[in-house]
C-alpha cells in the first residue's frame, strides 16, 4: 500500500523537519533551552580516577533531578575540559550544559564565581525552573571542591 | 467507517481534521511542490502538529457527532424547555432522543439520566448533593486516593462542612482491596465513590464487586466512567451502581457536556448544586445546551455500535505498542495492573530517564507525563505515588493514549522514536552510567535539596 512507504519517508522527513521554536515556545520552552537540549554541548565522562579530574554529583533520582559534572584542570590550574551527564528535564539539561560551556577555559577561582542567576538570565528560566540553575551551580562547586580535595590529597 | 461527501461537515471539515495529519496529502502541500512556487507565508502556516496520542486528556469530536449537532446550532435553536411553540417541541424530542441514546449505552432508564456541563460538574453534584442531603444521619464518605482531583477537591470541601471522609489506599497494582472496602463502611457511610478506569494508569476497578458490596451494606455507590463509558461494556444494573458520571468530550463527543446517570429504583435523593427552573427533575436547573445534548446522544450511540471493533482495535494497537518499546528498551516499567485495565491507557517509566526531557524529545508527538517537572507544583503525580511507584520512577513516567483514530503508522512511529530518544537520553543519563558500572542506585547517599 501506498501509506507504507510514504509513512517511512515521514519518518525521515521528521528526523530533518523538526517543530519550529517559536512552537515551542508556545508550551514555554525558551528557544535556547531547545537548542542546548537538542545540540548538548560536552555530554561524556572524563576518566574520574585521574588526579587532574574533579567530579561534582548533586542532587537526588527521588527529586527528578541528578547532574554529574566533570573538569579536567591543567597544571597552571586552568579549566581545559568539562564533561557533564543529567537525569533531569530539559531545563536541567541546559543549565548543566551551559555551566560546561561557561566553565571551559576558566580558572578555578573564576569557576567559583559562576551563578545560578547567570545561567537562569542566560537562558531564561520561568520561576519554576529556578531550581535547575542553583542545580547546576552547585555540581560545579562540586566539581571544584573534589579536585581541591584531590590536591590535597596528593600533598 | 465514514464516507466522505456524504456528510455536511466532511465538506466543511477536511478529511484532515480526522485522518491522522501527518498523512493527510493536502497538509503536506508545500513540501511537495518545487521551492520557487511556495510562497514564505504558506511555508509558515504548513507547520505540522503533532501526533495525538493523548486520549486520556481529550478525544477530537467525531465528524457523525458534528453532524447530528449542527441542525440544531442554525436551524433548530429553539429552548427544549419552550412548551409552547414547534421550536421548543422539536429542541425537546431530540434532547429526549439524545437522553435515549446515552441511557442505552449504560443500560438505563431515560428518566434517570441528567444533562450536566461535564463530568466534574456531575462528580460534584452526585458526591455533595448525596452526602448533604443524608447529612442529618450519616457523615462519612468513602473515596480512594487515586480518584480524579474533582472527586478528591469535593470531598475536602466535605471534610472542611464537618463530614469523615476516608481515602482508602490502593495496592501496588492499582486495584482497591476488597476486604478494605468493607471493613471501612459503617452505619454512618452515605457514599462510597471509586472511579471504573483510572486516568493515568488505566487500570481497571472492580465495580461488579465494589456494587455488590455498597448494595449489601446499604450504602450507595457512585462511580466516575468517564474514561470507561463507550469503552467498555458497562451496565448500571449488573454493576448496581447508584451514580455514574459521564463525560462528552471523552468518547469524542463534544466538550462541555456530560451527564450524571441517577438511580430512581431504589431512589438515591440528592441535593441540587445548581438551583433554578427544575429543569433536568429539579437536580440540575438551568436550559440543557441542546446541540451539546445531541452531540453526546450521538457519541453514545456511535461508541454503542463500534464499542467492539474499537476495543479490538485499540488492544491491537496498545499491544503492538508495548511490545515493540519493551523489547527493544530495557528497565521500562508498565504501571498499574496488567491485566485489569483499559488498553488504550499506557504508562510507562523509563528508568533513568527524567518524563519531562523525554516529552520534549518526543515533541512531534502529543503525550503526558506524570513527572513533576510538568506539573506546576514540582510534585509527582500523585496516582504514581498511591500505587507505590519508586520517586525516580515517578518522574519518569509517560502516558500514552491510543483512541479510535489512531493509525498504526502513528504507532510505530511513537514507538521508534521514543526507543531513540530513551537511548539517547540514557547516554547523557548519569544514572544509567552508574548502574552499567555495576553500581547500586539505592547504596548512593545522594545530597539533599
Amino acid at each position: 500500500m501506498a501509506a507504507v512507504p510514504f509513512s517511512v519517508s515521514l519518518l525521515s522527513t521528521f528526523s530533518k523537519r523538526f517543530l519550529r521554536p517559536e512552537l515551542t515556545a508556545l508550551c514555554s520552552y525558551h528557544k535556547k533551552v531547545v537548542d542546548h537540549y537538542e545540540n548538548p554541548r560536552n555530554v561524556g565522562s572524563l576518566d574520574k580516577n585521574k588526579r587532574n579530574v574533579g567530579t561534582g554529583l548533586v542532587g537526588a533520582p527521588a527529586c527528578g533531578d541528578v547532574m554529574k559534572l566533570q573538569i579536567q584542570v591543567d597544571e597552571n590550574g586552568k579549566i581545559v575540559d568539562a564533561k557533564f551527564k543529567t537525569f533531569g528535564c530539559g531545563s536541567a539539561i541546559a543549565s548543566s550544559s551551559l555551566a560546561t560551556e561557561w566553565v571551559k577555559g576558566k580558572s578555578i577561582d573564576e569557576a567559583l564565581k559562576i551563578r545560578n542567576t547567570d545561567i537562569a538570565k542566560e537562558l531564561c528560566l520561568p520561576p519554576v525552573k529556578l531550581h535547575c540553575s542553583m542545580l547546576a551551580e552547585d555540581a560545579i562547586k562540586a566539581a571544584l571542591s573534589d579536585y581541591r580535595l584531590k590536591q590535597e590529597d596528593k600533598q | 467507517m465514514l464516507s466522505p461527501g456524504r456528510t455536511i461537515s466532511s465538506r466543511l471539515l477536511r478529511p484532515a481534521l480526522w485522518l491522522p495529519f501527518r498523512l493527510c496529502p493536502e497538509r503536506t502541500a508545500t513540501s511537495s511542490r518545487p521551492k520557487e512556487l511556495i510562497k514564505k507565508h504558506e511555508l509558515e502556516k504548513d507547520e505540522l502538529r503533532p501526533l495525538y496520542m493523548d486520549f486520556q486528556a481529550t478525544t477530537p469530536m467525531d465528524p457523525r457527532v458534528l453532524d447530528a449537532m449542527l441542525p440544531y446550532q442554525v436551524n433548530y435553536y429553539g429552548n427544549p424547555h419552550s412548551r409552547t411553540h414547534a421550536y421548543g417541541w422539536e429542541s425537546e424530542t431530540a434532547m429526549e432522543t439524545a437522553r435515549k441514546q446515552v441511557a442505552d449505552l449504560i443500560g438505563a432508564d431515560p428518566r434517570e439520566i441528567i444533562f450536566t456541563s461535564g463530568a466534574t460538574e456531575s462528580n460534584n453534584m452526585a458526591i455533595k448533593g448525596v452526602a448533604r442531603f443524608y447529612q442529618a444521619k450519616k457523615r462519612h464518605v468513602i473515596t480512594t486516593q487515586t480518584e480524579h482531583k474533582c472527586v478528591l477537591d469535593s470531598c475536602r470541601i466535605l471534610e472542611a462542612e464537618g463530614f469523615s471522609v476516608s481515602y482508602l489506599p490502593v495496592q501496588k497494582n492499582g486495584l482497591l482491596d476488597l476486604k478494605l472496602l468493607e471493613d471501612s463502611i459503617s452505619a454512618d457511610t452515605s457514599l462510597v465513590s471509586v472511579m471504573t478506569i483510572n486516568n493515568e494508569i488505566g487500570v481497571k476497578q472492580p465495580i461488579e464487586e465494589i456494587g455488590q458490596i455498597c448494595r449489601s451494606k446499604g450504602v450507595f455507590f457512585h462511580t466516575d466512567a468517564a474514561q470507561a463509558v463507550g469503552k467498555i461494556p458497562l451496565n448500571v444494573s449488573d454493576c448496581k451502581v447508584d451514580l455514574m458520571s459521564i463525560s462528552g468530550h471523552k468518547i469524542y463527543g463534544p466538550k462541555g457536556v456530560g451527564a450524571l446517570y441517577v438511580r430512581r429504583r431504589p431512589r438515591v435523593r440528592l441535593e441540587p448544586l445548581q438551583n433554578g427552573g427544575g429543569q433536568e427533575r429539579g437536580l440540575r436547573s438551568g436550559t440543557v445546551p441542546t446541540p451539546l445534548a445531541v452531540g453526546l446522544g450521538a457519541a453514545c450511540s456511535i461508541a454503542q455500535k463500534e464499542m467492539e471493533y474499537d476495543e479490538q482495535r485499540v488492544t491491537m494497537l496498545a499491544n503492538r505498542l508495548v511490545q515493540k518499546i519493551m523489547s527493544e528498551v530495557p528497565d521500562v516499567f508498565l504501571n498499574g495492573d496488567h491485566e485489569q485495565r483499559y488498553p488504550g491507557c499506557i504508562n510507562l517509566s523509563f528508568a533513568y530517564v527524567e518524563g519531562e526531557s523525554l516529552l520534549m524529545a518526543l515533541k512531534d508527538v502529543a503525550l503526558s507525563s506524570g513527572s513533576a517537572c510538568t506539573s506546576a507544583s514540582l510534585e509527582p503525580s500523585y496516582v504514581l505515588r498511591a500505587i507505590g511507584a519508586e520517586e525516580d520512577l515517578a518522574h519518569s513516567s509517560i502516558r500514552f493514549g491510543i483512541g479510535r483514530f489512531t493509525t498504526e503508522e502513528e504507532v510505530d512511529y511513537t514507538a521508534e522514536k521514543c526507543i531513540q530518544q530513551v537511548r539517547r537520553l540514557r547516554e547523557m543519563s548519569p544514572l544509567w552510567e552508574m548502574v552499567q558500572e555495576g553500581i547500586d542506585l539505592k547504596s548512593i547517599k545522594w545530597t539533599q535539596h
